[in-house]
């Protein structure tokens, strides 16, 4: 039967609905600011946004949005290869690559988007992809329709990926390396030195997804590979206007001429609408703080360790290195919910995951850290935990 | 050249910690529905037999693969 497939999802969202809990889709009824809300008639503070500078309320990118609303209207109407290619998506590509020290760039409508649709394009049929394990979805749906030979290696493991290289032989000098700067669900930055390392040895071209490290890392936030000072060595960098800019889209930037052949090959950017002009303002208005206000990463830092202390200091089970995404490890679907809950009635919002999207079969509590989060807050997040504990829902020093 | 009796064998080797329900393994046993691995047990199965016989395993192969038999046969094709 045609809906067979989905009947384990409808059973699970049954069973939530008789729980009485909405982890998913839970419907933000007002914003009061970049950190708090009122989510399912509850004022919480939010601690699962990946708005991780906060600007998403900053009053000069709102600014930027209301006065091209004003100039350009509310929306392009068409693909960027169309009547979809304004002057503000003009500028903001050449920004965007200026900011990478490049001399190419495509903006996309979503990251996904970007993502997904570099890596169905770069790499076809006869080509081969190396692609770390945890790699987000639009990774793994990109290179699905690539057409080209797909191997993993082992998440964040150089020698796996150098195993795998050698056993290319000859093929290895043209593969397309993926790997991303954070992974996006336990928070875990990529080894990319000796990444680059295995590159180098063997070539290959190095694709980056720093979507959740561009704005985080770095001395000016270009993300992961300028933090490990790699950056030569990445031939792709791949990213999304939706975490630290605080708008939605994506972007590609190359030190490759022939990015710009490659543009008019991607269904993604081709057969799609363009942004409209009022987020591509904002994302350019957001762009020009991360490169001016550093402060915003130090603080984004300083909340991070913050929150990942005091979660440690808990017992409770996170990774091993604090990060902007902080992610407490469960094993047991239903005291997961259990928690998530719990969260909510303390006056937190974090994310509930649940595998396949968390990189085990354990189910996260991922909580995403803000430059804009107060250290009260930080600190009212720690208590709704410790509250966890304290309800005999979690048991210290290991994972439930 | 490995026969392909060679690769069942491995397999069957391969899967013995893996095969919680003690079946009998043949060609014709399922990896999912008959064993009941998860996505993620397949993965760790897919490892131990790239790393035994040194070669990578494509994902692109992965959906007709359904039963030992099945697998070995790719492996073998691999391995040439």
């Amino acid at each position: 039967m045609l809906f067979d497939k989905f009947q384990t999802m409808a059973d699970f969202q049954a069973e939530l609905a008789a729980r009485n809990v909405e982890p998913f889709g839970a419907v933000t009824e007002k914003i009061l600011s970049a950190t708090e809300g009122v989510v399912q008639g509850r004022k919480v503070i939010l601690a699962g946004t990946n708005n991780y500078l906060g600007l998403s309320y900053d009053p000069r990118c709102i600014k930027a949005a209301q006065d091209a609303a004003a100039r350009w209207g509310t929306g392009t109407t068409g693909s960027r290869l169309a009547n979809g290619s304004f002057a503000e998506h003009q500028a903001l590509e050449t920004e965007i690559a200026q900011f990478y020290g490049v001399d190419h760039a495509i903006v996309f409508s979503t990251g996904y988007a970007a993502t997904m649709g570099m890596c169905a394009t770069l790499a076809g049929p006869g080509d081969v992809i190396l692609l770390d394990a945890d790699s987000h979805a639009s990774i793994y749906s990109g290179v699905k329709q690539s057409g080209a030979e797909v191997i993993r290696f082992k998440h964040s493991n150089p020698d796996d990926l150098a195993k795998r290289m050698r056993r290319l032989g000859d093929r290895a000098g043209q593969a397309l390396i993926i790997a991303e700067g954070i992974y996006s669900m336990l928070g875990d930055v990529a080894p990319l030195q000796e990444i680059a390392a295995v590159k180098r040895e063997y070539g290959g071209y190095l694709f980056l997804d720093e979507a959740h490290s561009m704005g985080v890392l770095g001395e000016t936030g270009r993300g992961a590979a300028q933090a490990a000072g790699v950056e030569a060595d990445v031939d792709f960098t791949v990213g999304t206007f939706s975490k630290s800019l605080g708008a939605i889209g994506g972007f590609c930037v190359s030190r490759h001429s022939e990015l710009e052949a490659i543009r008019f090959c991607i269904n993604a950017y081709m057969f799609t609408a363009s942004s409209s002009p009022s987020i591509i303002a904002s994302t350019r208005a957001a762009l020009r703080i991360i490169a001016a206000e550093p402060q915003l990463r130090e603080k984004l830092w300083d909340n991070a360790n913050r929150l990942y202390q005091g979660l440690k200091s808990l017992g409770l089970p996170v990774g091993p290195s604090a990060s902007p995404v902080v992610a407490v490890e469960m094993v047991d679907r239903s005291l997961t919910i259990d928690c998530w809950k719990a969260l909510m009635e303390a006056g937190v919002y974090v994310n509930l995951v649940i595998p396949p999207a968390s990189p085990s079969t354990n189910f996260l509590l991922r909580n995403s850290v803000s430059a804009a989060h107060s250290s009260a807050q930080i600190d009212t997040i720690i208590a709704a935990y410790a509250g966890l504990i304290t309800a005999g829902l979690i048991t210290p020093t290991r994972a439930h | 050249m490995t026969d392909y009796q060679e690769y069942l064998s491995f397999l069957y080797s391969a899967l013995e910690s893996q095969n919680k329900k003690t079946l009998v393994l043949s060609e014709s046993t399922a990896l999912v529905a008959d064993i009941g691995l998860s996505s993620l047990e397949v993965m760790e199965f897919i490892e131990k037999i790239e790393d035994h016989f040194d070669i990578s395993i494509p994902l692109n192969i992965l959906p007709d693969v359904n039963t030992i038999g099945d697998l070995a046969k790719k492996v073998r094709e691999l391995n040439l």
